[in-house]
């Protein structure tokens, strides 16, 4: 170990990982639905986007989870955000590639993609 | 270590670890795998959660979901179910835990934990014992990193006199002052030990420090170093704890990976380097010269102070030691600074002691409060009170050294002042607790039975005194002692505390003197009434069969071992006692409740 600035790197890098044992209200809350209906649309490949992404951007604020079925299995896979001291973001019909653009756009730099939101979803 | 979205944290402490959370580690791993969910969920072994009564202890995050008494037939469920498809497994959650409205409690607002404050357990249960990356992560060795980079030596030992610390393993000496004194000290080597010979019955708070969060003990032990001018450290700790001493060794080996132990930490002139010396568990050897004799290689006998290590330690040098609880205490110390340290606790109590609670109690486990805290709290609020009902007698603190805590004074806030007055002491942290079935010459009598097994030998007070003291005990409690046996007890007591060489000896009648204290009626009872008014000393009980209660059942007279209980059946039985041995099979037999103790 040679500096201060050494250790804080080791810090960061390992603080993303483990930052779902912090029991704190600043994070960034990521919830997948991840029931029978979830699953079958392909909730999965969409978490697991959403948590390489995460790696990836070293996004170190957020945790990733999941949830049962919220009722409204044809707009699965659906993705919820529950950024900090704001109203929770509804994400459906999601992709792996939406998935990614969600990290970067939402987790992120904090701001919504509409179009991708249960809301715009309604409309058509 | 990959990004994973939850966490399964399996307790892999001493406790839960001899209730099988190896095979749960394992179970978990194999589920996960069959789920395909290996790459999403990481299974972690951590330190002690402290409900060692509820072991195995699994943490689920980040849902935080306790799920206690786990079996490993429980895992597939708590695979499948939890962290399949998001639904918790209610059925084993600790059902403190557990809300009306469907949702969980955060395990800070339940009972156990409520009043308890984490400075020296801040990372059991929490992170990862074997792995440096996830203590950095928690904020590790940057109290190191403060201190050589921009502390002086004097700087630093003027914050820990500032914070108040005193010593934690049980007399309570103030830690900023001893290493005041050993940087003082001229020498051309200094060293600085650790006193992981936790040797109390039923105490278990270092070695939980040791499991849970070693690299705490290795950056606390380079602050000291740095403090008092040594470049070579030693943690004697006792070849019992073979768990502790595996994550003490791994967590010795990443920090010399990672510089952190070694030349030249953090590019500054400071090198340290540290070993572990194992002791064969000699409860002598917690006695600080006697620790660094065996150190040293010989036979782990206390020699006489002054000297003291301060001045000549190890090797003839000045050493600094001190116990794993209080070097736990150092980093949270640099970090956010004596004042803060300085807050908790009471006027001459700083800060938070650990105490590893037992007995009669619900929760046994490891409990961490603020000082000052009252005993009442700790056996009712966090201990969750007295299985069965049973009325509280006393509490017993300080093992072999210490003394009891009577009912009458459970409202005494917990603090090395307080306990002293009231005749028991601190101790390093056993809390043992006894109910209204408890024997108070017996325990007196245990406690003897482990000094008298312990003593080194070197001094007559001790080696002969304690036995002659664990003699008489023996008389009262087989109904032969007479009251002169009590004036003669109490005399050799305060014989042994003033002639025995060192604290072992010295505090050795403790146990003795604060029953005589406060419970003297009871050694009364056993030499003139002959009775034992707990029901505990076998001689001076007898069993009965209370004949308008019997049924004539004759199911005692099939189970009594030594056929000592005769009748005919359907009507009242006997018991003949020059043939009973006392085992009490008839009484927990009996549907009837028909027999008695007297």
């Amino acid at each position: 170990m040679k500096s201060l600035a050494q250790l804080e790197q080791i810090r960061n890098k390992t603080l993303a990982k483990i930052n779902l044992r912090k029991e704190d209200d600043t994070s960034i809350r990521v919830v997948v639905g991840m029931a029978t209906c979830g699953i079958a649309a392909g909730a999965r490949p969409v978490m697991k986007a959403i948590m390489d992404e995460i790696e990836k951007r070293n996004v170190t604020n957020c945790y990733v989870t999941q949830t049962g079925c919220i009722g409204v299995c044809r707009l699965e896979p659906i993705v919820e955000v529950y950024l900090p001291g704001s109203e929770k973001i509804t994400y459906v019909k999601m992709d792996a590639e939406k998935a990614v653009k969600v990290v970067n756009e939402t987790l992120v730099n904090g701001k919504v993609i509409n179009e991708y939101t249960i809301g715009a979803a309604d409309k058509n | 270590m990959e990004l994973a979205r939850g966490h399964v944290l399996v307790c892999g402490g001493t406790g839960c670890t001899s209730s099988g959370s190896a095979k749960i580690i394992d179970e978990f791993e194999r589920c996960l795998k069959d789920n395909g969910l290996d790459n999403e969920i990481k299974v972690v072994q951590t330190g002690c959660f402290g409900l060692c009564a509820l072991g195995p202890i699994v943490i689920v995050y980040p849902e935080g979901a306790f799920y206690s008494m786990v079996k490993p037939e429980d895992v597939s469920e708590i695979v499948e179910e939890h962290l399949l498809k998001g639904r918790i497994v209610k059925r084993l959650l600790y059902q403190e835990t557990v809300v009306d409205d469907d949702t969980i409690k955060s395990l800070n607002e339940v009972d156990f934990y409520k009043k308890q404050q984490r400075v020296a357990l801040k990372n059991c249960g929490v992170i990862n014992p074997e792995s440096i990356d996830e203590y950095i992560a928690f904020g590790g060795y940057t109290a190191l990193g403060k201190v050589l980079t921009q502390m002086k030596p004097q700087e630093v030992i003027d914050e820990i006199k500032a914070s108040g610390l005193r010593g934690r393993g049980g007399a309570g000496f103030p830690t900023g002052l001893k290493w005041q004194f050993t940087a003082n000290a001229v020498g051309d080597k200094k060293y600085v030990a650790c006193n992981a010979d936790e040797g109390d019955p039923g105490a278990f708070m270092d070695r939980s420090i040791l499991e849970g969060d070693p690299h705490a003990l290795i950056e606390a032990m380079a602050i000291a170093a740095y403090a008092v001018g040594a470049d070579q450290g030693y943690v004697y700790i006792r070849a019992e704890y073979p768990i502790a001493v595996s994550r003490l060794n791994i967590a010795i080996e990443q920090a010399k990976e990672y510089g952190l132990l070694g030349e030249n930490i953090f590019d500054t002139d400071f090198s340290f380097d540290l070993g572990i010396r194992l002791g064969a568990g000699a409860f002598v050897c917690g006695e600080e010269t006697a620790l660094m004799t065996s150190i040293e290689g010989h036979r782990g006998e206390p020699r006489p102070r002054p000297p003291f290590p301060a001045v000549k330690g190890l090797f003839g040098k000045p050493t600094l030691l001190n116990n794993v609880e209080t070097y736990a205490n150092i980093t949270a110390i640099i970090n956010n600074g004596a004042e803060w340290f300085s807050k908790i606790g009471t006027e001459k109590s700083k800060g938070t002691k650990v105490f590893a609670v037992g007995g009669k109690i619900n929760n046994t486990g490891l409990v961490e409060i603020p000082m000052g805290t009252t005993l009442r709290e700790v056996v009712y609020d966090i201990g969750g009170g007295i299985p069965g009902g049973k009325k509280f007698k006393a509490a017993q603190t300080g093992g072999p050294s210490g003394g009891c805590i009577p009912a009458d004074l459970i409202d005494t806030p917990i603090d090395y002042d307080s306990l002293i007055s009231i005749g028991s002491m601190m101790g390093s942290g056993g809390l043992i607790v006894m109910d209204e079935d408890t024997c108070m010459v017996d325990i007196a009598k245990f406690f003897l039975e482990f000094t008298v097994d312990e003593s080194c030998g070197k001094c007559a007070p001790c080696r002969i005194g304690t036995k002659r003291l664990l003699e008489i005990l023996n008389k009262i409690t087989s109904g032969n002692g007479t009251l002169e046996d009590i004036d003669k007890l109490e005399e050799l007591c305060y014989s042994i505390k003033d002639a025995a060489f060192c604290g072992l000896g010295q505090t050795a009648p403790n146990p003795i003197l604060s029953t005589l204290k406060y419970f003297r009626d009871e050694y009364v009872a056993h030499v003139v009434d002959k009775k034992c008014p707990a029901g505990v000393c076998k001689a001076l009980l007898s069993y009965v069969i209370e004949p308008e209660k019997c049924k004539g059942c004759s199911l005692c007279a099939k189970k009594c071992p030594v056929g000592a209980i005769e009748g005919v059946v359907k009507s009242p039985f006997t018991i003949d006692p020059a043939k009973c041995i006392k085992c009490g099979v008839c009484q927990e037999t009996c549907k009837f409740g028909a027999i008695s103790k007297k």
